[in-house]
């Protein structure tokens, strides 16, 4: 076991836990947001640099800090570790740096975008980003693609976190064709000259996505997510991989979308198979067993999250400090 | 006349032949090593020699090698990088091309040294012909028994393979080599793990600059300790130099580490002066991606001590007024060169080059360059140079290789000791229509005039 302290919270983990895992273990604002690691898929992290925490003692032996700001999610905690997340402003400035990058060519078409409401992007923006933009230039663009017959690529808002090529190469088996091509800002997803993926797991790239790049197309425009129930439901599938175990979006009666049950971290529980996610779309179909608790805290998605007495306390906490902003001037 | 180990022989016609390369002593090194070295012991010299890495980062050789993992059961491999892609360096393509054999001799005995039984020499996709000059020499060096099977009569045994790459930059950053080695695309791995632990196909790997490697039968030759004598303090023995730019003689020098600045740009043994006999305007040390200096800057550092050719006096003054000896890749600029152009060049190539793997250097890199591409054409605004400053630190020390580095150092330092020109650029748009335009009217900022 290693005991770590992280912005000032101490806890003791197994040897070997990342920064971001022991921080999960405590939960709450000392948690980095973690854009491209994804506990259920190997190999994945490192790369968007959201969850980039100063490391201010090494361990108990080697109390020496680390040189370099270090990604929480692929960097082992040592026993005297004492790690610093929102209270270095050393982090916090690097962190605003790396939202700006995610956003300059990102084409912010929330409106009509279906992630919008449950957007990792949008989260981090709000809680992380500038008001303002100091791009002044194009941004990039992309033709829209489809992957196999159920998702839609909209390459414009990903943010090349891989996630979805784990998917593909770990989850959906299958051949491997689903991966990147070209390189830095000009590298995209492809699907090797657009060749469908047909696999019975590979809508779960659309749940692993943290953005609207991949959307599925059984349910796009379908609805705002918020306007949606999301309930817990299950049903008795006949994949052996399948759990059966899935949230159902809900307008009326109707089933808009089916998902993987996802946790605060926006992390399914279980991946689940196409024929549950694309072709069970009758309340009929389903075992309802009640309401989802989603206690991802969003901003626009706030009317139907317990977190809203959160949000509301930091509403008014932003409104005082205003208040007392203009007292002073 | 410095002392000379790597080019020594490099006029002697037929070099490039293993015959000619033995009779001027070649493979005496590998043979004295194999047969009557222990492997340690060969990295002991190698350690004492004080030899530094050559592909950049300057680490010392011989610690590199003994980090290896030796209880590791599986095979170590030993990698020769000759993706040779910074800008302004060409230095190892001068000595494959010229003699190969002082390539293949350094990896058979630095492959004793580690243990390694196959070795790879991973050339960049460009220098196809200097592949086949390599793979010409390797022929040789099998038919010669100087590879392949019980070298020497001893029971060591050795296969060196070349790999090409496909002319990407970043796969001469270590792990994406590796990953480009292993046939998959060439993204550079988190560290750790490092590869002397897990490298090339998760085995103890040592991955070695192709200098570096090549300087390894010298120090056998002449013994580490005798190697340690050239140069100063922890700059030990000979250094090739790719120089170019507005200089009378551009091409590669083997010079003494400890040599000064002003006698490498002056002297007629190697750069023979500024061409035309215009003015020195700006030097970038060890290829591109070290910071540039100001003419004020390059002969002599800031507390005005005689600025010399090593790893710590280019690097005296830190990045306020310092540089890095890098690869060697000296580039000289004269008053005619336009330092804003120039960044956007660069600029130009790290958005190219960049990987795209983490969102710093990915989106950053592009950004970078179109704002410099503004400046340049006269479209650019006062708060675009402060803006560049803010991108370059937020991409500096936050991504996972060093390339996010390299593309944030020339442009920090371009506008450190160069603002005026680029505040020239935005206040006189009509001026810099012309791409060429400091050719004609030669652009010296205020500080340089005192020079
Ligand atoms: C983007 C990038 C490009 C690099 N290109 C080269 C190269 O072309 N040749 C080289 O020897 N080292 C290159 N390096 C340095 C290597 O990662 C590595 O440090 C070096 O090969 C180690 O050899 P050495 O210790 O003998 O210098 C590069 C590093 C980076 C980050
Ligand atoms: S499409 Fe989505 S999951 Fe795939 S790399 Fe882009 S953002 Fe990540
Ligand atoms: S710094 Fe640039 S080149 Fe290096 S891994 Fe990140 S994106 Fe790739
Ligand atoms: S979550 Fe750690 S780098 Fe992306």
């Amino acid at each position: 076991m290693a005991k770590v302290t992280i912005d000032g919270v101490e806890m003791e983990v197994p040897d070997g836990t990342t920064i971001l895992n022991a921080a999960r273990s405590v939960g709450g604002d000392i948690v980095p947001p973690a854009m491209c690691y994804y506990s259920k898929l190997e190999g994945s992290g490192g790369k968007c640099r959201t969850c980039l925490v100063k490391v201010s003692q090494g361990s108990t032996n080697d109390p020496r800090p680390m040189p370099k700001l270090v990604p929480s999610c692929r960097t082992t905690v040592m026993d005297g570790m004492v790690v610093e997340n929102i209270t270095s402003p050393e982090v916090l400035e690097a962190r605003k740096g790396v939202v700006e990058f995610l956003l300059i060519n990102h084409p912010l078409d929330c409106p009509i975008c279906d992630q919008a409401g449950e957007c990792d992007l949008q989260n981090l923006g709000y809680k992380h980003g500038a008001a303002a933009t100091r791009y002044e230039e194009e941004r990039r663009t992309y033709k829209k693609i489809d992957i196999g017959d159920k998702i839609k690529l909209h390459m414009d808002r990903c943010i090349l976190c891989y996630r979805c090529t784990y998917v593909a190469d770990q989850v959906a088996d299958g051949d491997r064709c689903h991966g990147i091509i070209n390189r830095g800002d000009h590298a995209e997803i492809s699907t090797y000259i657009e060749k469908a993926i047909d696999s019975d797991f590979s809508g779960n790239m659309i749940d692993v996505c943290p953005v609207g790049a991949l959307t599925d197309k059984t349910a796009r425009f379908g609805s705002r997510v918020w306007f949606t129930k999301p309930m817990d439901a299950h049903r008795d599938c006949d994949n052996p991989k399948c759990s059966g175990k899935v949230v159902v979006w809900q307008k009326g009666e109707d089933i808009l979308r089916v998902t993987g049950r996802k946790d605060a971290y926006h992390e399914v529980d279980e991946f689940i198979c196409n024929t549950c996610r694309f072709e069970k779309k009758k309340a009929s179909d389903w075992v309802i067993e009640g309401p989802r608790h989603i206690n991802n805290k969003s901003v626009i998605s706030a009317n139907h999250y317990e977190h809203l007495k959160d949000i509301k306390e930091d509403v008014e906490k932003y409104q005082r400090q205003v208040a007392s902003n203009i007292n002073k001037a | 006349m410095g002392r000379k180990l790597l080019l020594e022989h490099i006029n002697v016609p037929g070099i490039e032949t293993l015959e000619v390369y033995r009779k001027m002593g070649g493979y005496s090194a590998a043979e004295k090593a194999i047969k009557t070295m222990q492997p340690d012991d060969i990295t002991e010299e190698v350690k004492k020699s004080g030899l530094r890495g050559r592909g950049g980062a300057g680490f010392p050789a011989g610690m590199k090698w003994s980090f290896i993992d030796k209880k590791s059961e599986k095979p170590r491999y030993l990698v020769c990088n000759a993706d040779e892609s910074e800008p302004g360096t060409f230095k190892d393509r001068y000595l494959m091309e010229k003699i190969p054999h002082s390539l293949i001799e350094g990896m058979l005995v630095s492959s004793f040294a580690l243990g390694a039984k196959t070795s790879y020499i991973y050339i960049r996709g460009e220098y196809f012909y200097v592949l086949r000059i390599l793979e010409k020499a390797i022929e040789e060096a099998y038919a010669a028994g100087l590879l392949g099977k019980n070298i020497f009569g001893t029971d060591y045994s050795l296969d060196v393979h070349v790999q090409i790459g496909a002319g990407a930059y970043i796969c001469g950053e270590e792990t994406a080599l590796l990953e480009s080695l292993e046939g998959k695309r060439g993204n550079p791995r988190m560290k750790p793990p490092f590869p002397a632990i897990s490298g090339l196909y998760a085995s103890p790997t040592v991955v070695n600059n192709v200098e570096t490697i090549a300087a390894v039968p010298h120090i056998i030759n002449i013994t580490g300790d005798e190697y340690a004598k050239i140069g100063v303090g922890r700059s030990t023995g000979t250094k090739l130099i790719s120089a170019s730019g507005h200089i009378n003689k551009p091409g590669t020098y083997e010079i003494e580490l400890g040599l000064t600045v002003e006698e490498f740009i002056y002297s007629d043994e190697y750069c023979g002066g500024i061409k035309g006999g215009r003015k020195i305007k700006a030097m970038i040390a060890g290829g591109s991606s070290v910071p540039i200096l100001p003419a004020h800057l390059i002969t002599k550092t800031a507390n005005g001590e005689d600025r010399l050719m090593t790893y710590e006096s280019l690097s005296d003054g830190g990045f306020v007024s310092g540089t890095m000896l890098g690869s060697g890749g000296f580039v000289i600029m004269d008053e005619t060169a336009c330092i804003v152009r120039h960044t956007w060049t660069l600029a130009r190539f790290y958005h190219h080059e960049s990987c795209g793997q983490c969102s710093p250097c990915r989106e950053g890199t592009g950004w970078m360059e179109k704002v410099l591409h503004r400046i340049e054409h006269g479209h650019g605004s006062m708060k675009d140079i402060d803006l560049l400053v803010d991108i370059a630190k937020k991409i500096e020390g936050n991504t996972i290789c060093p390339l996010g580095d390299a593309s944030a150092w020339p442009i920090a330092s371009a506008i450190r000791h160069f603002r005026e020109e680029f505040e020239y650029h935005i206040l006189h748009p009509e001026k810099v229509k012309d791409p060429k335009h400091f050719a004609h009217e030669p652009f010296v900022s205020s500080k340089l005039e005192n020079v």
